[in-house]
C-alpha cells in the first residue's frame, strides 16, 4: 500500500490566477526515497505542503483531488495529527526555527509528542550529534549561518523520526561535503528504521545515488514519474532542463560516440568510473 | 579593482570570522569564493560594499579605502545578492522591487521602466511583475533580489550563493549573462557551494578556511586538488572524481569538464580497441 497518495490533486493559492500544482497523480510507497525535481517554480514546494495538511489547513485556497498521506485523508485530518506522521523540513529554515536554543527547538516537536522526558533528552542528542550540531545547542538559531540552521532544521525533524520526512532542498546553504554527510544520515535512515522520504533537489549529482523513485514536474504537472536510471536516461528529462549527474551525461555521450559500455546508467562517479575501469580492463 | 590587505575581521560577538586575508581582484574577473560553512566568505564579501569594515587592515574599491566612503555611494558601484532572498525583498509587486534602487540612485521614469522591463526580462519574471514577491517560489523570490541588483547596471557584481534553487536552465543563463558581464569589463564575484556550477564556468577559485585564503587559482587547478578541496569541505566536480578513480592509466589531472573528459577517453578507448 502507497504511504503517500495523490488523485488529480489541483491545487490553487488563494488570490493566484491558476492552480499551481494541478492534476498530480502519484504513488510513494512505504519505505521509498523518493526525489522530486523539475524547474523553479514548477510546484514542487507546494505538493510538499500538501503532504502535511499545510495545503490547505494553512494556506486555505482551493484543493481539488484526493489526497491520503500514511492512510489519512489530508482534507479530513488537521495538521496537528498529520504532524505526528508526516515531518517536514522547510526550504528555508528560518521560517520553521523559532526556540531561543537550538536545543529546545530540536526537542519542541517530541514535546508535542507528548514523549518522556528522558527519551526526550536521549532523541535530543542524538540527533545533534548525527547532523553535527551538539556543539551548537545552547546557541541561538537564529544566530547561526544559513547552514548551520538548515542542519537545526533537520535535526528537529529527525528526532521525531516519522513514518515520513519531507525535506525541501533542505542543504542549499550546506558546503558540498556537508550537504553530503547529511544525505547519507537521511539514506541510512530511510535503509534503518524504514523512514520514507521524499526530498525535492536540483542538486541531482549529489542525491540521484539514493533515490528508488524519481518525480519530475513541469509547470504544475507531473510529466516524468519512475525508475531514476530510466528517468535520467531520457531525452525528455534533459529536454526539460533537470540537472542530470555528470557521470550519467559522461555514459550517455560516450554511448552516442559508439562506445561499449554496459547497460546500466551510472547515476554516480564511482559507478561511472567502475564502468570505465571494466571497459579500459584497468584494475585500480 | 578590489583590494584587500591584510584584513581581520572580529564579528561584536568575539567570533574571529578573517584572519589576515589578502587579496587583488582586477576589474573584468570572474572569481567564485568557496570553502566549508563558517570559513568567512560572507564575511569577505561584505566588506566589498562597506557593510562590514574590517577590525584590522584595509579594503580598497577603485583606490578608495572602505571607511571612508559610505555603504551608499559604494552601492552605487558595488551591487550585492544575498545569500537568503527574503533577507533583501520587502515590496508589493516584483516590479516594485526593481524599481526601488533604480528610484533611490534617480533615474528618470522612462530609463527605470526600460532597466525593469529587461531585468524582469531576463531573469524570465515578466509574467510575475504585478504578482507579490512573496507568492513566488523560493527560486523565484531568488531571480527577483538577482534582478533588482543587475537592474542598476553595477560595475561589481556580487552574488551571495546565486545557484539556490534554481534549475539548469537558470543556471545556464545566469552563466551566459556572466561571461557577458565579463566581456564588458565589470566584476563578478560569486560565494557558492555548487561545484558543479563552478566546473561548467571555471572561474578564478579563491578557496577560504577558517578565515584565511587556503588556495587560489584556476578553477580546473584547484577543483582537481583533491588535498586542498578536502580541507576546505569540497567534493570535486564528478568528471574529476572520475579520473581520479582511475590512477594507473595517467590521465591528465585537471580535466573538469564533460566533453574535454569524452575526448581524452575516446582517444583511450579507441586504441584499447586497436
Amino acid at each position: 500500500m502507497p504511504v503517500i497518495e495523490t488523485k488529480n490533486l489541483t491545487y490553487t493559492y488563494p488570490g493566484g490566477t491558476k492552480p499551481s500544482i494541478s492534476d498530480v497523480s502519484i504513488k510513494i510507497k512505504k519505505g521509498e526515497f523518493a526525489l522530486i525535481t523539475g524547474p523553479s517554480g514548477c510546484g514542487k514546494t507546494t505538493l510538499c505542503r500538501c503532504f502535511n495538511g499545510l495545503i490547505p489547513h494553512f494556506y486555505q485556497g482551493e484543493l481539488k483531488g484526493e489526497i491520503k498521506v500514511t492512510g489519512l485523508n489530508i482534507l479530513e485530518n488537521p495538521i496537528y495529527e498529520m504532524a505526528k506522521h508526516v515531518g517536514l523540513v522547510f526550504q528555508n529554515p528560518e521560517n520553521q526555527l523559532f526556540a531561543l536554543s537550538v536545543e529546545k527547538d530540536v526537542a519542541f516537536g517530541l514535546e508535542n509528542l507528548g514523549v518522556p522526558r528522558e527519551e526526550i533528552r536521549k532523541r535530543v542528542n542524538w540527533t545533534l550529534n548525527l547532523t553535527g550540531i551538539y556543539d551548537l545547542r545552547e546557541r541561538a538559531p537564529h544566530e547561526l549561518s544559513g547552514g548551520q540552521q538548515q542542519r537545526v532544521a533537520i535535526a528537529s525533524i529527525l528526532a521525531m523520526q516519522p513514518e515520513v520526512m519531507v525535506l525541501d532542498e533542505p542543504t542549499s546553504f550546506l558546503d558540498p561535503l556537508s550537504a553530503k554527510k547529511i544525505f547519507k544520515v537521511i539514506y541510512e535512515l530511510n535503509k534503518k528504521l524504514g523512514i520514507t522520504v521524499v526530498l525535492v533537489e536540483h542538486r541531482l549529482d549529489l542525491t540521484a545515488r539514493y533515490a528508488d523513485h524519481i518525480i519530475v514536474m513541469d509547470d504544475g504537472k507531473v510529466v516524468l514519474d519512475g525508475e531514476p536510471r530510466e528517468i535520467l536516461s531520457s531525452e525528455e528529462a534533459r529536454l526539460i532542463g533537470i540537472g542530470i549527474p555528470k557521470a550519467t551525461r559522461l555514459y550517455h555521450i560516450l554511448k552516442k560516440d559508439g562506445v561499449k559500455l554496459s547497460n546500466t546508467v551510472p547515476l554516480s562517479s564511482d559507478e561511472m568510473a567502475n564502468l570505465l575501469k571494466e571497459a579500459l580492463k584497468v584494475h585500480d | 579593482m578590489i583590494e584587500v590587505e591584510d584584513v581581520y575581521f572580529r564579528y561584536p560577538n568575539g567570533v574571529e570570522a578573517l584572519k589576515g586575508v589578502s587579496l587583488t581582484i582586477k576589474n573584468g574577473e570572474f572569481v567564485a569564493i568557496m570553502g566549508q560553512n563558517g570559513a568567512g566568505k560572507t564575511t569577505l564579501v561584505k566588506h566589498f560594499n562597506g557593510l562590514l569594515k574590517p577590525t584590522k587592515g584595509r579594503v580598497l574599491v577603485d583606490e578608495a579605502e572602505t571607511t571612508k566612503v559610505s555603504v551608499a555611494t559604494l552601492a552605487r558601484k558595488v551591487g550585492f545578492v544575498f545569500q537568503n532572498p527574503d533577507h533583501q525583498l520587502f515590496c508589493e509587486t516584483a516590479e516594485e522591487e526593481i524599481a526601488f534602487a533604480l528610484k533611490n540612485f534617480g533615474f528618470k521614469e522612462t530609463i527605470i521602466k526600460r532597466r525593469v522591463q529587461w531585468a524582469l526580462n531576463l531573469l524570465g519574471l515578466t509574467q510575475y511583475k504585478k504578482i507579490s514577491p512573496f507568492m513566488l517560489s523560493g527560486g523565484e523570490r531568488k531571480r527577483v533580489a538577482l534582478a533588482s541588483v543587475l537592474a542598476w547596471n553595477p560595475k561589481i557584481l556580487i552574488l551571495d550563493e546565486p545557484t539556490i534553487g534554481q534549475d539548469y536552465q537558470q543556471k545556464e543563463k545566469l552563466r551566459q549573462f556572466i561571461l557577458q558581464m565579463k566581456t564588458q569589463r565589470k566584476t563578478v564575484i560569486i560565494v557558492t557551494h555548487d561545484v558543479e556550477f563552478v566546473a561548467e564556468c571555471n572561474p578564478r577559485v579563491v578557496l577560504m578556511r577558517e578565515g584565511k585564503i587556503v588556495a587560489d587559482g584556476e578553477a580546473k587547478e584547484i577543483l582537481t586538488n583533491e588535498e586542498v578541496l578536502t580541507q576546505a569541505s569540497i567534493v570535486p566536480p564528478q568528471i574529476a572524481q572520475i579520473f581520479m578513480q582511475m590512477p594507473s592509466l595517467q590521465l591528465p589531472k585537471n580535466i573538469i569538464d564533460v566533453y574535454e573528459a569524452r575526448e581524452i577517453l575516446l582517444k583511450m578507448l579507441r586504441s584499447d580497441a586497436k
